[in-house]
């Protein structure tokens, strides 16, 4: 067997303890917190009709959540990231041998997977909760398949970068906020055509407005349009701007890693750690 | 065993420094293979620097560092594999279970293995030599802080390495544990023939566990040798007490034996009450200790905080 393919074996199992780590237990309970309180607001607006169009707003909401959902990888990632750097995990694959590449691996896969599960608590509770929602077409799953795989790689890489350049996991925990305010202004509980023009430019920088937008077209019945930002689905601005954030994240991420991975050693684990102790103690 | 004879590990006028603070001058020496050596100094003096250059961990300032034929900064995997790190756990790796974590981390040496060396350890036979059989199946948050310790050995050395470090692996151990955790290391030696560098600031956990001893004391070696060696290389003076005609005299010599010789000579029987107290191994690392601590604060430099 060849080297990389051992690697990738070695970190994809790495993935999938960590992920089902992630979902049993005590873990389970915080993990279906946030699907949970998102498909009860979509179960509370079933009746009220999202924009001028016949879509029910609940079924207008869920493809966007499913677009929430995978920008929150980002998060998931800065998080796991800030604290296995504080938590020595990655001195140790540091010290093993292609360990860093298979502690990366492993964290792509335990992420993705993640999000992933949480598509599948919001989808199949959801097409039955609410209504308006279409499966089914083919070229539904094609462009669900094509923005999640865009979306999944814009994210995660975002997040390494971002994860390797904090300093602290609770400046992870702050990172939350603007992220929620981003969730806000990029038309995830209500059409983005209803903000102000500004408003919806700042949302169209960041992938989380295109991933609900891109989630909306594969799953929204063709009329839904007519709330959109030029009443279209924009498949090649999705695709552009998703593109250019995954090449970008991409490019970026590597560096940023690498610098941060050579930074770490024993004595710095072990002065985060007394900081810490300092902190709590 | 020719082995023996090769060198493991050898440095050249090692030098660290952060701004304008020297933690490490100048440290030279060399390890051969299956030598069992400890870095011994008090807090501060770049034990712990020391090691992670080693390690390849940090880059430093200056000199020359060859570990198992390479420049650890260049290290790649390849070194990697033949180079074992026990890191101090904390709270990583907190969900997986003993066994788990240890058969994952083997599986990044399969590709190492040699005729020689079969990498990676079987699992089991090395649950059993730390004595973790018991708690193969448990949560690694659930183990003692012994255990941990031990599985932290365990996945430093799941590769089979021939080059172990351990950066004080007993700091905090109660005497019980850290009796254990002697014959552990002393058991991987024998078993593995591996060789091994440590730190530690405990002059017994040295003389117990080392073939050699390194002093190191402001960024420099300032004694090296065998237990023994080390007590004649670095002994400071002798005190020679003596009374003459009611009068009692102190004074301190190298050559103890020679001056007293020359005190006969000259007063003969008219010296009564004649004492020699011998410097130890022991009193002159204590001094060092001592001179180390009166000092602190000027040799740690701000970014480290405490850097042993």
């Amino acid at each position: 067997m060849p080297g990389s393919t051992r690697t990738l074996r070695t970190g994809v199992a790495r993935g999938l303890v960590e992920l089902r780590q992630g979902f049993t237990g005590v873990e389970l309970a915080g993990q279906l917190l946030w699907p949970m309180v998102t498909l009860a607001a979509l179960f509370l607006v079933r009746n009220r009709s999202a924009g001028d169009s016949d879509v029910s707003l609940g079924g207008w909401a869920l493809p966007s959540a499913l677009g929430m959902f995978v920008t929150f990888g980002m998060l998931l990632m800065v998080q796991h990231l800030s604290a296995e750097r504080e938590d020595g995990t990655l001195l140790r694959a540091k010290a093993t041998p292609h360990g860093i590449q298979g502690y990366f691996i492993g964290k792509l896969v335990t992420v993705s997977g993640t999000i992933l599960v949480y598509l599948l608590i919001l989808l199949l509770p959801g097409l039955f909760l609410v209504d308006g929602v279409v499966v089914g077409s083919i070229g539904g799953w094609a462009t669900l398949l094509w923005v999640l795989a865009l979306g999944l790689i814009a994210t995660q890489s975002i997040g390494v970068v971002i994860g390797s350049l904090l300093p602290s996991p609770r400046a992870a925990g702050y990172l939350a906020l603007p992220v929620l305010g981003l969730v806000g202004i990029s038309g995830i509980f209500y059409p983005i055509t209803a903000l102000a023009d500004w408003v919806q430019w700042i949302a169209q920088v960041f992938p989380m407005y295109w991933l609900g937008l891109g989630m909306r077209s594969a799953f929204l019945p063709n009329d839904a349009v007519s709330v959109e930002i030029g009443a279209s689905w924009r498949h090649l601005e999705t695709g552009a701007v998703l593109g250019a954030w995954a090449l970008l994240g991409l490019i970026v991420a590597p560096v940023v890693l690498r610098r941060m991975a050579r930074r770490e050693s024993g004595s710095r684990v072990a002065a985060r750690r007394e900081k810490l102790l300092q902190r709590v103690g | 065993m020719t082995r023996h004879q090769q060198i493991a590990l050898r440095i050249d006028g090692l030098r660290m420094r952060y701004g304008t603070a020297e933690i490490l001058t100048d440290v030279t020496f060399q390890m051969r293979h299956g030598e069992i050596t400890a870095l011994l100094g008090p807090n501060g003096a770049g034990k712990t620097t020391t090691i992670e250059v080693l390690e390849g961990f940090r880059q430093p300032s200056g000199g020359q560092i060859e570990v198992l034929g390479t420049d650890p900064a260049q290290g790649g995997s390849q070194w990697r594999a033949r180079v074992g790190v026990v890191l101090q756990s904390w709270r990583d790796h907190a969900r997986w279970r003993v066994r788990e974590l240890l058969a994952h981390q083997g599986r990044y040496y399969t590709r190492y293995a040699t005729d020689l060396i079969e990498r990676p350890w079987d699992v089991d036979d090395l649950l059993e030599v730390v004595g973790l059989t018991d708690h193969a199946d448990q949560q690694v948050r659930l183990l003692s802080g012994g255990q941990r310790r031990r599985l932290d050995v365990a996945i430093g050395v799941v590769g089979r390495p021939e080059l172990l470090f351990l950066d004080e692996p007993t700091a905090g151990f109660d005497p019980e544990a850290r009796r254990e955790f002697h014959d552990l290391v002393l058991r991987l030696a024998a078993e593995g023939d591996t060789t091994v560098l440590l730190t530690t600031h405990d002059l017994n956990e040295a003389e117990k566990l080392a073939d050699r001893i390194l002093i190191l004391d402001r960024g420099r070696i300032v004694a090296d040798g065998t237990p023994s060696e080390l007590a004649r290389q670095i002994v400071g003076d002798d005190l020679v007490r003596w009374t003459h005609n009611g009068q009692r005299y102190v004074r301190s010599t190298t050559d103890s034996t020679s001056f007293i010789f020359q005190l006969f000579q000259q007063y003969g029987d008219a010296i009564t009450d004649l004492e020699i107290q011998r410097s130890s191994l022991e009193d002159t690392y204590l001094h060092l200790v001592r001179q180390a601590e009166a000092g602190a604060g000027t040799t740690t430099s701000p970014e480290l905080g405490e850097v042993a």
